[in-house]
């Protein structure tokens, strides 16, 4: 066989109309209430209603028995274009991918893309018990703790293979934490130190409180058009230059510390014609300060195993050298659910379109967005990225 | 270094006992195979037959070739702790009763896969362990990492107990103390730590061979117990009941004898008596006390032993009719066993071949001594084994059943006429 075909642009598409429906700690409402809150914000934004969004891409993990088809009969969607993404944090840049492929391809016009999920009081127990076949036989039963039992060992590991500290994931969450505390939407409100993270009592051992997102409800979305259409709408957008995904990767490394991301890297950046120096404001995805720390290395803003340098020297904020995370990412806004895997990216259309909720990156022009998801058995399968600029002067 | 189990202090009369529950039960069919497995001790994953990669979890393809040809097959216990970690937060009541918890992945020695396990107390991060495979209180197969090398007071790591039954500060009931079985049954569990041990005697105003000796070991007690008697065993229950941790059924009723070579149901009626309505009788009597109690803390009720004639799986056609009977026992423990499912009770089945008794006086050796029948029950109960055979023609007549019970019941037959 031979080699793969360079990937093609995603020229004149777009995406717009970043929404977020407010998180809640826990909500007696369904996942198909979250969704719908979503697509009425969608439609609102943008003035479009059911006959002008032909294309449909949702993704929770709290939807049973119904999938996205069941959504376009509750919802009063015909669209001509329908997926359903169960892969949790790499929902959101998948969902930008297939959407835009679509729409370039004239399979769809306006795509909404949302991830929403509800969280009731056992929610989250109850979806840890039957969340993979593999986890169910090989992971839930030894101790019941989910994610933070498989992310403890392979933070241990990172932490043992290339010296990082506590102290070095605490300064992400601390940071990020910061950047919460102008965000209307974030759970949590109040200001985190570097003393109280490293003195936060353990869950898994080396993770401790501060380490972990907290489960809730809210849902995310965007809509993926075409440049005219955006235009023609009057919404601000921003381009996609480039955007990867890759699952399994590397299935022989004994423990995770690295993600597919990799493989495609150099891709990645060629195909948007901009390098690491150039990014205004870095999404990672946060469930665990350990895996924003590996993104920021296989990502290629350094090498692997010095992540910890770019958080000891860098200020990760808003207003700093490196914003990183700018709504406070799922750690200090809330994981909820399928909706982690949007929050950054809904968020970093908000920054380059100039319409932050919270604090505002200067001149942002470029972000990077990355999403790692599925705790299968022992590691996280799904990658994926994407780097976004902003539109047009007249957005 | 464990700390060594210190013998539980008297239960407090008014304190709720703690309820038992269950860890996280639910399997793939697949991952049952590696519970039968683990449940007799055996530590096996599958491996493909065409490229030959030891696959895991369980699955139905190899992910290297894509193969659905995938062999349940032994699989060698070293490996070292890659990383580990001591939970202090679990989503279930079963673990957050006994947190923290600690868990590790193992890389299996040589090509062998990365495992998720529970880990001892003892093993050290970085280090090497011995895996084995074991049913948890759920009745399902887990992987367990054990040190390098045995620690003092291994056996009493708070993790390890739980799959294990260990008789150590334990207290055993065997139900029939008369026979040389009964009798080996009781040093045994003494030696093992037992705290206690019941002995079950029917008609105790008849003396029986060796009771002075048995009753000068420390530790044991006379349980009036007659398991043909229903009201004998209500009162069983109800004075020593909430004190029964692990029950050893010894009573045994062995005939030569088929249906056509006996002209009534006499002999039948009394190897039914004894080997499947008595200890069903102790089934209902005691079976509900000991599963209400199978988190009771370190004397918690932990396993129902049966101790049953290999030829329970299939008919030894010159004992045709104890036979018969020994199978309605062994799916009385099958049922049993689904009952005590998630009560942190173990039924332990102990296969054995022909006793060295009065019974089994003209068959030929081997036969297995009363005392290796005790040993290899207390062994078992120290390893949490669920089945267990005793003496060599246990052994064999079981290997033969799991490889074709279809050929082994043509075999049996076949010995018949050359009986």
């Amino acid at each position: 066989m031979g080699a793969s075909r360079k990937r093609q642009s995603y020229d004149g598409v777009v995406l717009a109309a970043p929404v977020t429906v407010p998180y809640r700690r826990y909500s007696k409402d369904s996942a198909h209430w979250w969704i719908g809150r979503a697509l009425k914000m969608l439609g609102d934004a943008a003035r479009l209603g059911a006959a002008d969004i032909d294309g449909f891409v949702v993704s929770s993990f709290s939807l049973a028995p119904d999938t996205a088809i069941g959504l376009t009969q509750h919802f009063g969607l015909s669209p001509r274009w329908l997926d359903h993404i169960p892969m949790g944090g790499a929902a959101g840049v998948v969902a930008l991918r297939r959407a835009a492929r679509a729409v370039q391809a004239g399979d769809a016009d306006v795509v909404a893309c949302i991830g929403g999920d509800t969280n009731h009081v056992n929610s989250f127990r109850d979806m840890l018990g039957s969340f993979s076949r593999f986890s169910q036989d090989a992971v839930y039963p030894y101790g019941s703790a989910g994610p933070n039992g498989s992310f403890a060992l392979l933070t241990r590991n990172y932490m043992k293979t290339y010296g990082a500290t506590r102290e070095d994931f605490g300064r992400i969450c601390v940071a990020q934490r910061e950047n919460a505390l102008s965000f209307p939407y974030a759970l949590m409100k109040k200001p985190l130190t570097l003393d109280q993270y490293m003195s936060a009592r353990a869950i898994a051992e080396p993770i401790h409180l501060f380490d972990c997102v907290m489960p809730c409800a809210g849902a995310e979305g965007f809509l993926v058009m075409r440049e005219s259409t955006a235009r023609a709408q009057g919404l601000r957008f921003v381009n996609v230059l480039t955007a990867i995904e890759r699952h399994n990767a590397f299935p022989d490394d004994m423990i995770q510390y690295r993600g597919g991301w990799t493989l495609d890297i150099d891709e990645f950046w060629s195909m948007a014609g901009v390098a690491p120096g150039d990014i205004d404001l870095l999404q990672t995805y946060d469930d665990y300060p350990v895996i924003s720390l590996m993104q920021i290395e296989d990502l290629g803003f350094c090498a692997k195993g010095e992540a910890k340098h770019i958080v000891r020297t860098h200020k990760l904020t808003v207003d700093g050298t490196f914003p990183h995370n700018t709504s406070g990412g799922q750690l200090s806004v809330g994981q909820a659910g399928a909706a982690g895997g949007f929050l950054g990216l809904v968020d970093a259309i908000r920054q380059l379109t100039g319409a932050a909720l919270g604090a505002q990156v200067k001149n942002a022009n470029l972000a990077a967005v990355s999403g790692f998801g599925m705790i299968n058995y022992d590691r996280g399968l799904c990658t994926g990225a994407a780097i976004l600029a902003s539109g047009g002067s007249d957005g | 270094m464990v700390d060594a189990l210190r013998p539980p202090p008297k239960k407090h009369p008014t304190r709720r006992s703690p309820v038992a529950t269950p860890p996280p039960a639910p399997r793939s069919r697949t991952g049952i195979f590696f519970t039968a497995y683990a449940a007799r001790g055996e530590f096996r994953l599958q491996k493909c037959e065409a490229c030959g990669a030891v696959a895991y979890p369980p699955r139905d393809i190899c992910a290297k070739c894509w193969s659905s040809d995938l062999v349940w097959t032994p699989i060698a216990p070293e490996g070292a702790l890659v990383a580990e970690t001591m939970l202090h937060t679990s989503t279930t009541p079963y673990f957050r009763d006994r947190l923290p918890w600690r868990i590790g992945a193992i890389k299996l020695a040589g090509d062998g896969p990365v495992v998720v396990a529970h880990v001892h107390a003892d093993a050290s991060d970085g280090g090497d362990v011995r895996v084995f495979a074991r049913t948890d209180k759920s009745g399902q197969g887990v992987l367990y990492a054990l040190p390098e090398k045995d620690t003092e007071n291994m056996a009493d790591d708070h993790a390890l107990r739980e799959i294990t039954c260990d008789p150590k500060h334990r207290r055993i009931l065997v139900t029939d103390a008369r026979t040389p079985l009964g009798a080996a049954m009781a040093k045994a569990a003494l030696e093992a730590g037992a705290a206690k041990v019941f002995l079950g005697v029917a008609q105790k105003w008849k003396p029986f061979d060796g009771q002075e000796a048995l009753l000068s070991l420390p530790n044991t007690e006379i349980a009036p117990l007659d398991m043909a008697d229903a009201d004998s065993v209500t009162e069983l229950a109800a004075s020593i009941g909430s004190k029964v941790d692990i029950l050893i059924n010894t009573a045994q009723f062995v005939r030569p004898g088929s249906a056509m070579n006996r002209r009534d149901l006499v002999t039948a009626r009394d190897e039914m008596e004894v080997n499947y309505f008595g200890p069903l009788r102790l089934l209902q009597a005691l079976g509900p006390i000991m599963r209400a109690r199978g988190a009771d803390g370190a004397n918690s009720a932990a396993a129902w032993v049966n101790c049953l004639s290999v030829f329970a799986l299939s008919n030894r056609p010159a004992f045709g009719l104890t036979s018969a009977s020994q199978a309605a026992a062994l799916s009385l423990s099958q049922s049993a066993r689904a009952e005590f499912a998630g009560s942190g009770v173990k039924v332990v089945n102990a296969f054995h071949g022909p006793l060295d008794d009065e019974w089994a006086q003209p068959l030929p050796p081997p036969k297995v001594a009363p005392e290796k029948l005790a040993s290899d029950v207390v062994g078992a109960l120290r390893k949490g084994l669920e089945d267990v055979c005793s003496g060599d023609i246990a052994k064999d007549i079981y290997e033969r059943w799991r490889e074709n019970p279809a050929v082994l019941e043509r075999e049996l037959a076949l010995t018949n006429l050359a009986d």
